[in-house]
């Protein structure tokens, strides 16, 4: 049910809800108030004596009140491949996943390195008053690798962050250029790690799998070499970088060590890293393929521990919509990327369920982690902050079941997983935009 | 204009650059040029001080405006001057840079004025002369006569250098009028700020005494003097910026960002401009606030100056090279 502009919002009271804001530490029962768009109030005693008249109320029933979700990495598919996705399906999937907040990737056609196709996209997006949208600009025109883009002037139309999407930016000197020219006005920029060379043609991890498979496999070192080597440039440059979808230990380690070094690096990962590894290919599955490929059970583990320790800044969902004609082809030759706007809560949430990590812990990767990543006032509770909110029951089992999901395309590498965690409301800008009944 | 006499103001038997001048030499070099310019402006602009005296100008890189000044400014001093440029030369048939200054100096010169793409390409041919060499540019290291000739704008426009506010703008990483000027302000005592995208300023360059800005409104704060540099495509291998829009929309001068200046702010250029690149073109027209056109004619008097003290130098000092 996306929210009726026209409609006066008034004063909406969350009662009987078990309020979480990682970003404060919050973790009580409690209530919370808005009013039009913002957070009016909220904590564990509003409304103990009830709620006052004129005020309408929604009862939490005792589950999680949270901020909205915040994924720093989709890919939306509009303009240009609406018969993968759309701003509107992509929409509707993301409140059914409790986000509240995406930030899409500049591999649209055409690509996000002029202004126009930013705006085309926050106005779009604003019309369709379901999730908030931005977006990523490119680093380079076309995503070529070879001439910056007007970082500048992107930044200045709404472009919170710079990438070239599924691509690194290979050429180190590019890439040199590219952190220092975006560090003249402070810009964050985006690598997808793959040293495009020695992961060409490859079509999953490299290792005893790929070989029995008979399939061409990509080299951990290509992820490792990445990072590795734009650690150093930022070094050299003074920029500031986030590396995506972190999915090998030397990486990782890397990061930490950088960080350690007070350099300006961050990272995340996405719910496949850390829920599968590489034999859920199986007999050639194509849901599972992905990049950077699922890897080996060590590397699992390794972003399991990363995420746990603080390593790892946020999970985003990496959401790649696919339609069927593009999976349905011998694996060497299916498209790469799974969908997970609905499934990026209830797998993430795994970590409270088996007792790993703290509830607070694994919404923090969720919310202010992604949010503060960055520089998005979105992710937390605060008096005056819009009213970006999710509701969900954190222990109400499901199963994941590809064509039941609301995204246009069903390429989910989590198909027939048993899951638990369901959003029950959404809520942007005050106005209910998602809701589930029981 | 002491014709006779050897120069212990200025011992210097080549003038390759500034790093390395006092603010004594520097000084007495402007004075000289002061003097000339006023000569410039009279009815009669010839003198015998270099009669029987051969100035080549040898311009392994095009220009026609360096070479049109010196070559001015060696005819009104009585000099018989000749224009080399690698077009029409032995170099095009594959003669070095060292062949060719040596085929030249067997024809003895009294002066060698050099422009080469390479940085360090003058001092080595200045190795291999007898007679003194100047420096009309080369590479991205230095170009001093450019530097002096700015340095005489600013102080006939503001009494002196000591104490400016200089900010110097644009391609940093790739000019040698940037790195002159930095040596030259230092030296006599102004203060000199970069501004640029990052790409744009060379590393360490803070350790020559610099501030560096990437906000050009921030860096233009109070500034004296705002010296805009232009946009070298020719230089540039590579991405370091993404177009000529964004560069003009954030370090381009126009008057919104110039007006963080002080009211008064004088604006330079050392040609030739790129209107629309790097200087929007009202601004450039200001001729209230620009200081351009004076920068051409300050240009053939310091070069006169720099021509008088060389050619007297050399019997008399045998201090080698500058």
């Amino acid at each position: 049910m996306a929210g009726k502009p026209s409609e006066s919002l008034g004063r909406v009271a969350y009662v009987n809800a078990r309020l979480v804001d990682p970003a404060s530490g919050l973790d009580a029962p409690g209530a919370l108030l808005t009013e039009g768009e913002v957070i009016a109030d909220f904590g564990a005693g509003l409304f103990s004596e009830g709620v006052p008249e004129g005020i309408k109320v929604v009862d939490c029933g005792g589950h999680c009140l949270i901020p909205g979700l915040v994924d720093i990495r989709v890919q939306l598919r509009e303009p240009g491949e609406e018969h993968k996705g759309t701003l509107a399906s992509g929409g509707r999937a993301a409140t059914a996943g409790g986000i509240t907040t995406m930030v899409c990737l500049p591999n649209t056609v055409p690509v996000i390195d002029d202004m126009s196709v930013v705006e085309f996209i926050a106005r779009r997006a604003r019309l369709l008053g379901l999730t908030k949208v931005y977006c990523y600009g490119a680093v380079t025109k076309g995503l070529e690798g070879r001439a910056l883009a007007e970082m500048g002037m992107l930044a200045e139309a709404g472009a919170v962050a710079f990438t070239d999407g599924v691509k690194a930016v290979g050429d180190a000197q590019v890439m040199r250029r590219a952190l220092s020219y975006a560090g003249t006005y402070r810009l964050l920029i985006v690598q997808h790690p793959e040293e495009s060379s020695l992961a060409e043609d490859g079509a999953m991890n490299a290792g005893e799998t790929a070989t029995r498979l008979g399939l061409q496999g990509i080299p951990r070192a290509a992820e490792i070499i990445i990072v590795e080597r734009d650690i150093r440039l930022v070094e050299m440059t003074g920029g500031r970088i986030h590396f995506a979808h972190v999915s090998t230990a030397e990486a990782i380690e890397a990061v930490a060590r950088a960080k350690a070094r007070g350099l300006n690096v961050t990272c995340d990962t996405a719910p496949p890293y850390f829920a599968l590894n590489e034999t859920a290919v199986g007999d050639y599955r194509t849901f599972a393929k992905l990049s950077p490929p699922l890897r080996a059970e060590a590397d699992r583990q390794a972003v399991v521990d990363g995420l746990k320790n603080g390593t790892i800044d946020a999970i985003a969902s990496d959401h790649a919509p696919h339609d069927e004609d593009a999976k349905r082809l011998p694996f060497a030759q299916a498209a790469c990327g799974g969908i997970g706007l609905e499934t990026l809560l209830p797998v993430s949430l795994e970590f409270y369920q088996n007792g790993q990590m703290s509830l607070t812990d694994v919404l923090r990767l969720l919310t202010c982690g992604p949010a503060d990543v960055l520089g998005l006032s979105a992710g937390r509770l605060e008096k005056g902050l819009p009213a970006d909110l999710t509701l969900f029951d954190p222990d109400r089992a499901w199963k994941v079941v590809a064509d039941d999901l609301l995204s246009k395309s069903k390429n989910s590498p989590f198909d027939g997983r048993p899951v638990q965690g369901r959003v029950l409301r959404t809520v942007v800008d005050g106005r209910a935009v998602y809701g589930r009944e029981g | 204009m002491d014709g006779n006499a050897p120069n212990r103001a200025f011992a210097h038997r080549h003038l390759l650059g500034i790093e390395g001048l006092s603010a004594d030499e520097i000084t007495y070099l402007l004075d000289l040029a002061d003097t000339y310019f006023e000569f410039n402006r009279g009815p009669d602009k010839k003198l015998d001080m270099l009669r029987g005296c051969t100035v080549m100008n040898l311009f392994f890189e095009d220009s026609t405006r360096t070479r049109t000044s010196f070559e001015l400014a060696g005819k009104r001093l009585g000099g018989d001057v000749i224009n080399m440029s690698v077009r029409s030369s032995s170099i095009k048939k594959g003669e070095t840079v060292i062949d060719t200054a040596m085929t030249l100096n067997a024809m003895n010169p009294d002066v060698l004025i050099v422009r080469h793409p390479d940085s360090g390409a003058v001092e080595l041919l200045s190795q291999k002369v007898t007679c003194s060499v100047i420096n009309a540019g080369d590479g991205s290291h230095e170009h001093p006569t450019q530097a002096l000739l700015d340095a005489l704008t600013i102080r006939r426009r503001r009494g002196g250098l000591q104490g400016l506010k200089v900010a110097i703008c644009g391609d940093i990483v790739h000019s040698r009028v940037a790195r002159s000027n930095i040596h030259l302000l230092n030296t006599m005592g102004a203060r000199v700020r970069l501004i640029a995208p990052r790409t744009l300023i060379p590393e360490g360059v803070e350790r020559l005494g610099v501030e560096v800005f990437y906000d050009m409104k921030e860096g233009l704060e109070d500034c004296d003097i705002v010296m805009m540099l232009r946009l070298q495509s020719e230089r540039m291998h590579g991405n370091f910026f993404p177009s000529i829009r964004e560069y003009f929309h954030f370090f381009g001068l126009d008057y919104e960002k110039l007006a963080s200046a002080k009211p008064d702010a004088l604006i330079m250029h050392p040609g030739p401009m790129n209107r629309g690149v790097e200087i929007d073109s009202e601004v450039a027209d200001d001729f209230g606030r620009s200081a351009i056109r004076e920068q051409v004619e300050m240009g053939v008097a310091v070069r006169m100056a720099c021509l008088e003290l060389l050619t007297l130098n050399r019997p008399e000092t045998e201090q080698g090279n500058l």
